[in-house]
């Protein structure tokens, strides 16, 4: 069984702390597909947090496709975290590279770079910022 | 679905002094509701309101469809805890439980001494010899042992140090995991409050000035900070809060979802509850201190 923690001065939503805490443990091997997640009960017990955070943060786990959720049983990982493809992100990782030299070249500094690509990053994933 | 708490048009007055002016609420069951805002604005007149300890000048109040006091059965669906967690000094623990269940019809004396035994309390030590912490862990228990469906406290960790507080607040959060009940807090320590609320009601100066669900009012504001501006934010921007240098502008703003993209000189940052409650708080403020006394007005 895992234990969560939280770090109330990072500024990241409780529950996307604890989505990212289960994938971090997947991708250490501290859980592995059959292992049960701690009941809500137990994490609020520990925590002192709202029940429907935890719920929160494992429905979002359920829809990746990690743990499923048991009536009266308790919530299990059901599959390791699928890990990125080394050769996709080694492409994003040159298109990347050629566009921001491309904007240096065009006369824009780091803090401009980083601007735009904080712009981009949070229209992108807009949905995902509450 | 019904509302644990609604009200409409809800105002208490004690003869001129309004203390709860015009309050409309509708929260939804199962929510923890912090309930935050200074000192005399109106927190403590809406929970006895809620309890039915006091009787509304204008407008009503319903909690779980029912007026508050208005039958035995309805007292017993509210719990409640008054400022600093009273209790008889002189009586036991026991004889606290002892009372409670000659008081409440659904006293569930199991729930009770469990949750005694887990506190560590001394069933035969009198109430006034209790800490602060464990007196306010009785009083929760008292208030949970009736097995309400909502459960209103007051200040409840006010005058707790940090360790009772965050027991205090992780065994309240383990009894909503469990009985899925309502809870309405009001509490001036914000911290605690964004770790278990997920409703959020701002009042001041017996107004409601922000109400709603907490990842809802974390979405839909946002912080600014960009050029000094010259008056040409979007119609879909609410200022809740500016401050200003002769280059630079400084904004909360409100803005519907999604947030609608603007220039990208402006930098834009996600609020905390924090941040939510003093913009609010000071807002009510400026506005009340721009508007003539009524003294001014009389003359």
């Amino acid at each position: 069984m895992i234990q969560f923690h939280l770090d109330s001065a990072s500024g990241v939503a409780t529950y996307v702390q604890l989505v990212q805490q289960v994938h971090q443990a997947l991708q250490l091997g501290l859980l592995e597909p059959g292992d049960q997640l701690p009941t809500a009960q137990q994490v609020v017990a520990k925590l002192a947090i709202n029940p429907n955070t935890v719920l929160k943060a494992y429905r979002d786990l359920e829809r990746e496709g990690l743990v499923r959720g048991r009536p009266g049983l308790g919530t299990f990982v059901v599959s390791s975290l699928p890990r990125t493809d080394p050769a996709t992100q080694a492409r994003f990782l040159t298109s990347m590279s050629n566009w921001l030299r491309k904007a240096r070249a065009a006369g824009l500094g780091p803090d401009d770079i980083e601007a735009i690509y904080r712009t981009a990053f949070r229209n992108c994933f807009a949905e995902g910022v509450a | 679905m019904t509302a644990a708490i609604e009200t409409t048009g809800l105002s208490k007055r004690y003869g001129r002094r309004r203390a709860l002016e015009d309050c409309t609420l509708g929260i939804p069951e199962g929510r923890v509701v912090g309930l935050v805002g200074p000192n005399g604005a109106g927190k403590t007149t809406l929970l006895h309101l809620a309890v039915g300890l006091l009787e509304p000048t204008a407008g009503t109040i319903s909690v779980l469809g029912g007026r508050p006091a208005e039958s035995p059965s309805q007292l017993g669906r509210v719990g409640f805890v008054a400022q600093d967690a009273p209790t008889y000094a002189r009586l036991s623990v026991r004889d606290h439980l002892r009372m409670a269940s000659w008081l409440n019809p659904n006293w569930d004396q199991r729930l009770a001494e469990t949750r005694i035994d887990q506190l560590d309390l001394d069933p035969r030590q009198r109430a006034g010899t209790l800490s602060g912490g464990q007196r306010a862990q009785l009083a929760l228990t008292l208030a949970i042992a009736k097995r309400p469906q909502v459960l209103l406290l007051d200040e409840p960790v006010a005058s707790l140090d940090p360790l009772a507080r965050r027991e205090f607040l992780q065994d309240l959060m383990e009894v909503v995991a469990v009985q899925g009940i309502t809870v309405m807090l009001s509490s001036h320590l914000v911290a605690d409050l964004e770790r278990v609320c997920d409703y959020l009601v701002v009042l001041t100066a017996s107004h409601v000035q922000l109400a709603g669900e907490v990842s809802d009012l974390l979405a839909s504001h946002h912080r600014l900070s960009g050029p000094r501006r010259e008056g040409n934010l979007p119609s879909s921007f609410e200022v809740i809060e500016e401050t200003q240098t002769d280059r630079q502008s400084l904004l909360l703003v409100r803005t519907k979802e999604p947030f609608p993209f603007i220039d990208p000189a402006w930098s834009v940052m996600p609020v905390t509850m924090d941040d939510l409650v003093l913009a609010y708080m000071r807002q009510a403020r400026d506005v009340a201190a721009s508007r003539p006394s009524p003294l001014e007005v009389l003359r």
